[in-house]
Parts: structure tokens; sequence; C-alpha cells
């Protein structure tokens, strides 16, 4: 089975995106499945199954989705080789543009879309700069000017991505997309011991273990604090 | 090109004096190397780039250092890349819907050539120009082929974003950032690379609001624009600044620019012009129709003269109207 992790910022296109390129693979006899990733609920799984494919959903709760996702990746990978898929897709939205779900050798894709705003592509971190393929959508609604800045700031902080166009209404640029992803000679029968590609940063502070109280004497464990710059310069001063 | 070492070890002054765009890309990634004029690109880095800084900016410094090798490579591949002029597209037939043949032998549009397509709504018309924009190669649901120039496609036209063949114009397209217009031709025109920055601002300028029925000052915000504005300015940007020889027009509406000129403008600047429309002032300025039928090209109709006639007829009726809207615009009785 081929495994794919496809992720980007919440409302970018993913799933159109995704239903899109499955459409395309149609008349290829593979068959295809996606495994969806979320925090508090999706509507995605009942798209993907509203259109015969096969689907599994996760919700994180009070976790960080992308801490969850990794922790689970494997029972999906093997939920997918059980259900004889040819090619599993995870779907999942970075929340906090710091995390990122992508493994080493496993193909990662990350979707942006042009209405963001073009200062957008630095401020998303790993989830940008360690993708494979970066698909942006929504070109259908700004100027040809602005698809081209736009693209030319995803390539200056993703310089060795393969930078592609679709359109997730009509789907143009899919059926391109379809064929940079399956591969007949990759086979991953198992993720145990396969590494991400960049670490996730810990979180583990009061207010990740449900503290509510304001206040510094309420803070422990990985806190960091602001640097309100008059104070820092007065600091300097000082010195 | 240097390799990885060759790059730690240069000296940062000199790295930002022979590459200037290098600054862009760390600053993308923000990265400021004020402070560190006379160390090398490796030490700087990993000094800016303390545990704290990588784990706020998502960064591992080697990713990073092999990222900015690989920036100016395609850098320098984008600024040392003669133009590539596109003269001639060549379509070689495929297969319908139904798996029939198409039954042309081949189909060559020239630069300077205004090409419309037309046909119902399913029948293929976005799969054709999906076709030119990917230089099928017998690997589109079409199985059609596209030869540039006659020849077998390079496959940069797939993967370069900087230098992509189609540029399209759509009725949908809006501008979205919040930017005076100048700045905004300007941003444009950085991320083109272009030198003579001022100059293209101001000729992209004059051709838009030759173009605009009513004009408008650089310093006005793009999205307070009118339609007939925003479309005046994207066809100007995109025939003057877009690098792509061919563009892809899904209906222009009527909305207060002149079509025609706006054609003209798309021409003199050698751009290809393949037009989605059923709009008959349109489809007539045309050169050529490509009709599409379940999915394939069903024939090719060449512009008659009797068909002239009628857009002679159709221009009159359309300056009416414009004057119409003029009159009306100015507050003035219509006449
Ligand atoms: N106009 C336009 N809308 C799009 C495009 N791609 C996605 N959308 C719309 O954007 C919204 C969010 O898309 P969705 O796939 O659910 O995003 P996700 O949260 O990343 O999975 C939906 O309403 C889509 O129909 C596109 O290319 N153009
Ligand atoms: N020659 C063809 N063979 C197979 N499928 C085709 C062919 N031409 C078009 N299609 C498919 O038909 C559908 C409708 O085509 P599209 O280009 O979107 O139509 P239009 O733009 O004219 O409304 C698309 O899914 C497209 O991929
Ligand atoms: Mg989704
Ligand atoms: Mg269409």
């Amino acid at each position: 089975m081929n495994f794919i992790t496809v992720s980007g910022p919440p409302s970018s296109g993913k799933t159109a995106v995704i239903v899109k390129t499955i459409d395309a693979f149609k008349d290829r006899q593979l068959s295809v499945g996606v495994a969806k990733f979320d925090c508090l609920s999706t509507e995605d799984d009942k798209i993907y199954e509203k259109i015969g494919i096969p689907v599994q959903k996760g919700l994180s709760g009070t976790l960080c989705p992308d801490h969850y996702f990794i922790s689970n990746v494997e029972e999906i990978v093997q939920w997918g080789i059980k259900s004889n898929l040819d090619i599993l897709i995870s779907e999942s939205a970075g929340l906090c543009n710091r995390c990122s779900p992508y493994i080493k050798d496993i193909l990662a894709i990350c979707v942006v879309d042009n209405l963001s705003g073009i200062n957008t592509p630095k401020k998303i971190g790993p989830m940008l700069k360690m993708a494979d393929i970066v698909v942006i959508t929504k070109g259908d609604i700004v100027s040809q000017a602005e698809r081209e800045v736009f693209a030319s700031r995803v390539q200056a902080v993703n310089p060795s991505a393969t930078v592609m166009h679709i359109n997730g209404l009509t789907g143009q640029g899919a059926f391109e997309l379809s064929t940079l992803l399956y591969d007949e000679k990759q086979n991953h029968d198992t993720l145990i011991n396969k590494e991400l590609r960049f670490p996730m940063p810990a979180a583990l502070c009061s207010y990740c273990l449900g503290e509510t109280r304001i206040g510094e004497s309420y803070q422990m464990g990985n806190v960091k604090k602001i640097k309100i710059k008059e104070l820092e310069e007065k600091k300097k001063c000082s010195l | 090109m240097f390799s990885i070492n060759e790059l730690k070890s240069q000296k940062t002054t000199q790295l930002l004096e022979t590459y200037p765009f290098v600054e862009d890309f760390l600053s993308n990634n923000n990265i400021s190397l004020k402070g560190y004029e006379n160390r090398t690109v490796g030490e700087s880095l990993n000094d800016i780039l303390d545990e704290e800084t990588k784990e706020d900016l998502g960064i591992d410094t080697e990713i990073l250092i092999q990222q900015l090798q690989k920036h100016i490579e395609n850098m320098l591949a984008f600024l040392g890349a003669a133009e590539t002029k596109v003269e001639t597209l060549t379509i070689l037939p495929g297969t319908d819907k139904s798996g029939n043949p198409e039954k042309f032998k081949e189909l060559v549009i020239s630069k300077n050539e205004i090409i419309c397509i037309v046909g119902p709504t399913g029948s293929g018309k976005s799969r054709l120009l999906a076709d030119i924009e990917w230089v099928a190669n017998r690997d589109t649901p079409t199985h059609r082929k596209i030869l540039i120039n006659g020849k077998d496609a390079d496959k940069k036209w797939r993967f370069a974003s900087s230098e992509k063949l189609v540029a399209q114009l759509s009725q949908n397209m809006n501008f979205v950032m919040d930017l005076p217009v100048n700045e905004f031709i300007q941003l444009h025109a950085e991320s083109r690379m272009v030198t003579n920055i001022t100059e293209t601002v101001d000729h992209i300028m004059d051709v838009a609001n030759d173009l605009a029925g009513e004009k408008f000052q650089p310093d006005t915000a793009i999205t307070s624009l009118s339609g007939g504005q925003s479309r005046a300015l994207m066809i100007a940007d995109t025939a003057i600044l877009s690098k792509s020889p061919v563009v892809l027009i899904d209906e222009i509406e009527n909305a207060g620019i002149d079509r025609k000129k706006a054609l003209d403008i798309l021409l003199s600047e050698n751009k290809l012009v393949l037009m989605s429309t059923h709009d008959p002032t349109l489809a007539l300025m045309g050169q050529k129709r490509i009709v599409i039928k379940n999915g394939g090209i069903h024939k090719v109709i060449t512009t008659t003269e009797q068909e002239k006639n009628i857009l002679g007829e159709l221009e009159t009726l359309d300056k009416r109207y414009h004057t119409l809207r003029t009159q009306l615009r100015q507050g003035d009785i219509l006449l």
C-alpha cells in the first residue's frame, strides 16, 4: 500500500483536493481510502462516505491533533492494509502552524490557499517547509498577479517542493496531481521505526493539564513568557 | 553553484552581494543577517538559530542551508533562463469521451492569434485548456499530445513554478490584497525580478487606464476599484508582467472595458490567446473557433467574412451601449 499524508490549515481545500484527486484515480482501478484526523468535530468523513471512499475518522479532543495523529498512524496504516487499499491518504488540519505530521520516506502534501494572503507562507512552519508537494487552491478567485506572487513566496520558503495549482471546485489540476501520487514500487506495510521529519514542540504546561486560573504562580512546566519590547529595552539600558 | 560546505564558509556580506535575493529568502524564513556582516554563513546561522529560536521558528539549521542552496539554484535558473519564445502550440488528436479518435490531423495555434473554444457545459472545454497547461503527452484522459514550437515540450513547463506556460483571466477573479495599485504592481514586479520597477508600474498604469472607462490613480486601493477598473488592471498586469506566453480567458464580461483593446494589448505583448466564451462579440474577434463535443474537438471553424460583418454590427451596438453607460455615469440625459 502507498501511504500519503495531506496537511494544511483549516479550510484550505484539503478535502476538496483529495476528493477530486481520488476521482482522477477512478479509471486506474486503484482502491483509495482516507483517514481523517481532526480536533473537535468533522463532517469530512460523511463527504468521503457519500462518494464511496472507505474512511476512518479520529478526533483528538483536548489533545494536539498532530500529536494524536502520530500516536495513531500505525493503527490507521494497518486498517488500510486490512481493507486492501492501494493508497491510503491521511487528512489532518494543522492548527498551530508549528507541528507537522510528515514522516520521513512518506509522501507529504501541504494544501494552502491563495485567499490566505501572501504573508501566510512565511507564517506556516514545517508543515509547509518540509512538504514534498505544495498544492495551492482557490486560484479561480484571485488575480493572476496574486497567484504568481503567492506561488513565488511558497517556493521561497520551500525551494525543493513541487508546486501545483488545483481548483478544488472544478478539479482542474487534480488529474495532474494524481499522476505524482501512486508509485507501484512503494509498499508501506508498517511505519514502525520510521521517524517524523521534524520534531513537534513540547507542550506540557499546567494549562495542558487542565489549569484554568491566570497568574504566574499557576504556570508550571514548559512555560514561555512574552517579551514586552519596552521592558526589554529598559533592562538593556540598566545593564 | 557551490556545495553546502562552500555555502557555509562564504562570508554573509559576499553572499548577499552576489545573490541579493537571498535576503528575501531569509526574511521569508524570519531571519535577518544584520550584525553578522563579517561572519560566515554557517557561523551566522548557527549563532542566530539557537535552540529556542529554532523551536520558535520551526527550522532545522541543516535543512535551512539545503533549502537556501536549492533556492539559489532555482533563482539562478529563473534569472538565467532565456525566455522561451512560444511561436506555436500544436494539438495532436486524442479521443473523445466515448473513446473515438478525434477527426483532425493536427491543429496549430500561432502567437498573435486568438482562438475561441465553444461547446456546452461538460463537453470538455476546460479539459482541453488543462491539456495545454499540462502540455499533455498522451497521458491525460483525452490522450492528446501538445507540441511547443512543433517539438516535444520541455518537462519544465509542468513543474517550474516561476515559469508557467499559461496565465489565466476569468470572470470570478478579484483582487484580495489590501494594497494601493502602485504597491500591488510593484510587489508583482519584484516577484518577477523586474529591474526597472518604476517604469513598469507607470507603463501598466497607463495601459490599464487606457482600457478602463473611468481613470484611476496609482494610490487607489485595489479592493476599491470598480469591476471595469479591476479587469483593466488585471489584463494590463498579466499582459506586461506575467511571463507566461499563453493566456487563457474564461469570459471577460462587458463591465466597462474595451474588450477589443484588451485583446489587442495581450497580442501586442506576443501572447497566444485562448478564450472560452459564448459571447458572440468576443467569439467573432477570434480567427478560429474550436467546437468541442462529447470531450473531443468536433470541428474547427474559421471566422468567415460574413461573420466579420456581424461583428461590425455587434461592435456598433457595443459602442452605443458604452456611450449610454458613460452618459448614465456622468449623470447626463441618455441620448
Ligand atoms: N472557489 C474555490 N473554493 C474552493 C477551492 N477549494 C476548496 N474550496 C472551498 O473551500 C471550502 C473549504 O474546503 P475543504 O476542502 O473543506 O477544506 P479543508 O478544511 O482543508 O478540508 C469549501 O467550501 C470548498 O468548496 C477552490 O479551488 N476554489
Ligand atoms: N476526451 C475526453 N475523454 C475523457 N474524459 C473527458 C474528455 N474530455 C473531457 N473529459 C471529462 O469530462 C468532464 C467535463 O469536462 P470539462 O472540461 O470540465 O467541461 P466544460 O469545461 O466544457 O464544462 C471532465 O471530468 C473531463 O475530465
Ligand atoms: Mg477537510
Ligand atoms: Mg469548464
